[in-house]
């Protein structure tokens, strides 16, 4: 048996500031009948499901309980991921490669609306003992990286606030997103600071959704009309602790890309990957991540974004689809809205976002703050 | 209908384990008793945290500690730092899963050592780790009746008793046995001889259930190392092979189901047999460690486990059928009502007695006639889920 697994199917709920017509339960079940509908299979033929949650953000202990009626699941290997949509996807891969099933199901939902705080949720995060008694909010921590992550990288604000004004306006072309809108450089750099440097424009705003994806063996994806591959799949955590880490540089982000770069074969990062679906919770992320990433070198993620080499129609399209921050964020659904998206662009069904020859992508998430986790996924047309 | 693709063609063994003293109120952090118990696992067999590929974290609830993610908090304590790290997450049936979750990785290819951690720390959860558990139900059918885990399960086991018109006696044996297992485990919390009698003497909690059918709330932890087949032999010339797995998860809505029977626990457990090769799971496993958080769990999964007739297994205990020295030894760890009960750490707990068990390791515990294959099985969420690794000298 062969050790290839695709992507054969896709399904998202396009992201909305608020859900209040429907149940996490009901956006699931759009999302699973319409990537079970894109892969041209039944829930019947998928042979292990895979979800990707956290209590916290449901309000609810334990809640992979309420997996597997939706996904059309019930009494059928399941299993929960309190991680990201990424290692999700990975868990997959490997029930893939173990041979033991054909057809991985991954699912990954979000109600940012029914969350009245989440940077109180976030504050949870920390360690009760050595770090919450210090009361540092969770933007706070994002903008002590960006600081320092400016100061490494010799990184503008205007470069910052340019990564904000491109996704934003590339969101605009994309029916999924939620956020797109046509701002200045000058909009972001006047919005209210956060913690300096970081501006209110500059965090991606939330948004509910729910996204199904569908992994296969290569067999399995012979059949199915529009397969993707996944060439390669990383992911890797570094310290936990604030006092342990680099802030400047995405050790992590470079961790997996280098785990999903060495599986896929890739020795030439920018030259062999022709777009990239990265991670920009905030704005000063997605040049963080390419950097990290080896698509660029140090600073010159910010020459590119002030030159236009990383919009939709550049020599290397960044974020097409909008983004975090013109989709809007959902938590750990974020990666699996950005696989689809990239799924999207490989089969050449992006539409107004599409970009051009795109053969090999790249999607690049992280877990947020206060983590350093995240994950890398190489996916090829062929 | 078969329950897997393929027979998976990589194999994967168990090369170490380790395992924490179980604990009511340790003293240590849920990092530390990590640390504990992986690095336990690692130097009984030799093989150093920097060979380690990947990790696997398995810990229940978040509501326990407080912590938001904490599978992230955590993943220091379990030698993760820098590698690839997967918190697999089933509730209670998490412990058993993260072998489950680390075959995987091995199974796959993508990795040669594996380290499998499960943790769990309930007593930072105060007034009482119960509280966390009001957290678990439905938001708008269920959490407004305000139900607890103890009430569900005495509903479970009612309706197990009315069924097959079994007496609280001879579910009260299961408390009997195990604490009286439990007293040849060095880690064991709640090892005691007591009698039928004393069981049923013991405070109804929520009837039919009795204190003493109830596993204490625990802190602790357990490891193991596992290695493709390549690597194995460098570092044991007696590696315990995972010849099957199965895992199934049944509806959320669980006042639906007839609760008399385990239907999930049956569906993994084919699964893990059809991997396994096994056909007759009563004459080919010869020592198991079914899931007894509360004393009619164990029961309850061996019919599941189709290791005793439907209705049967309280006529079987009580013939002595499932002691340390009977024709199918059952829970000779303790489990966890002698053992105790940290949640993910007690799944990992019965894995890590299956391999001590097989390589003639376990001491005072050891089953006689040289056991050559062993079942752990957990179960949790809404009654919901099953869990099963079949693990063999072969």
């Amino acid at each position: 048996m062969s050790d290839r697994v695709a992507i054969v199917g896709v399904g998202i709920v396009p992201l909305r500031v608020q859900s209040r017509e429907r149940s996490f339960r009901e956006l699931t079940f759009e999302a699973a009948a319409r990537a079970y509908a894109d892969a041209g299979i039944t829930h019947e033929e998928v042979d292990s499901f895979v979800s990707v949650c956290e209590d916290f953000h449901e309000g609810t202990s334990i809640t992979d309980e309420y997996t597997p009626d939706q996904l059309g699941a019930v009494l059928r290997p399941v299993h929960t991921v309190a991680g990201d949509g990424l290692q999700g996807i990975a868990a997959a891969v490997m029930l893939v490669r173990s041979g033991i099933a054909d057809l991985v199901a991954v699912e990954a939902h979000c109600k940012a609306s029914n969350i009245v705080s989440h940077q109180q949720v976030l504050a949870m995060a920390l360690d009760p003992a050595y770090e919450r008694p210090v009361r540092v909010t969770p933007h706070a921590i994002a903008a002590l990286e960006m600081r320092r992550y400016q100061q490494d990288s010799v990184i503008p604000d205007e470069a910052i606030a340019m990564v904000v004004v491109k996704n934003r306006r590339q969101a605009l072309a994309n029916p999924v997103a939620a956020h797109g809108s046509s701002i200045s450089p000058e909009d972001v750099l006047s919005s209210a600071p956060v913690a300096e440097p970081l501006r209110t424009l500059e965090i991606s705003p939330y948004a509910d959704g729910a996204v199904v994806i569908v992994v296969a063996s290569e067999d399995a994806a012979r059949r199915a009309p529009k397969p993707v591959w996944i060439r390669g799949i990383g992911w890797a955590s570094d310290s936990p602790w604030l006092a342990m880490r680099s802030w400047g540089q995405a050790s992590y982000a470079q961790l997996s890309a280098t785990m999903a770069y060495t599986m896929a074969g890739i020795t030439d990062p920018p030259r062999e990957i022709s777009f990239a679906e990265l991670d920009d919770t905030y704005a000063y992320k997605e040049l963080q991540h390419l950097e990290a990433a080896q698509l660029a070198s140090r600073g010159e993620a910010a020459r590119w974004i002030m030159d236009g080499h990383t919009r939709q129609g550049g020599p290397f399209p960044v974020n097409p689809s909008g983004g975090s921050l013109g989709m809007g964020y959902c938590f750990d659904a974020t990666a699996l809205y950005r696989t689809g998206a990239a799924v999207q662009q490989l089969r050449g069904e992006a539409g107004r976002v599409q970009v051009r020859n795109a053969s090999t992508g790249l999607v690049l998430s992280w877990r947020g703050v206060p983590t350093q986790t995240g994950g890398a996924m190489v996916l090829g047309a062929l | 209908m078969s329950l897997m693709k393929r027979k998976p063609t990589r194999r994967v063994a168990v090369i170490g384990a380790g395992l924490s003293l179980f604990m009511r109120r340790a003293l240590e952090t849920g990092k530390e008793l990590s640390y504990y118990a992986a690095s336990q696992a690692l130097e009984t067999c030799g093989v150093r945290l920097k060979d380690i590929g990947a990790v696997v974290m398995a810990t229940a609830p978040d509501a326990f500690d407080g912590v938001h993610m904490k599978g992230e908090w955590l993943l220091d304590g379990a030698g993760a730092t820098r590698k690839p790290y997967l918190r697999a997450y089933v509730g209670g049936g998490s412990g058993v899963f993260s072998i489950i979750s680390g075959w995987m990785m091995v199974a796959s290819g993508l990795f040669d050592l594996v380290l499998v951690v499960a943790e769990e720390k309930m007593s930072s959860c105060q007034p009482h780790p119960q509280g966390a558990f009001l957290t678990i139900f439905d938001q708008i059918i269920e959490r407004p009746l305000g139900p607890n885990l103890l009430w569900i399960f005495s509903l479970e086991q009612h309706r197990y008793m009315a069924t097959y018109g079994i007496r609280n006696d001879d579910i009260a044996r299961v408390s009997v046995k195990n604490k009286h297992n439990a007293i040849a485990h060095p880690a064991a919390q709640v090892a005691t001889e007591i009698t039928v009698k004393d069981v049923l003497a013991s405070e109804v909690v929520a009837w039919p259930v009795h204190r003493l059918m109830v596993s204490p709330v625990s802190d602790g932890a357990a490891a193991i190392v596992l290695a493709s087949e390549k690597v194995a032999s460098r570092f044991t010339d007696k590696p315990v092979w995972v010849q099957g797995v199965g895992w199934c998860l049944d509806t959320s809505y669980w006042g639906n189901r007839d609760l008399a029977y385990p239907r999930y626990v049956e569906k993994a457990a084919k699964m893990a047999y059809e991997m396994a090769g096994i056909t007759e799971p009563r004459k080919q496993i010869h020592v198991v460690e079914p899931y007894d958080p509360f004393a009619y769990k164990e029961l309850h999964h061996l019919e599941g486990l189709q290791l005793a007739d439907r209705g049967k297994a309280p006529e079987d205990l009580a013939h002595g059928r499932f002691e340390r020295t009977g024709e199918l030894p059952s829970c000779p760890s303790g489990g966890l009502m002698g053992v105790g009960n940290p949640i993910a750490a007690a799944g990992l707990m019965k894995v890590c007695e299956l391999f001590w068990q097989l390589r003639g390791e376990a001491g005072a515990r050891q089953v006689p006639g040289a056991p050559e294959r062993g079942v752990a099985q957990a179960w949790g969420d809404l009654m919901q889920v099953g869990t099963v690794a079949v693990l063999g000298l072969q």
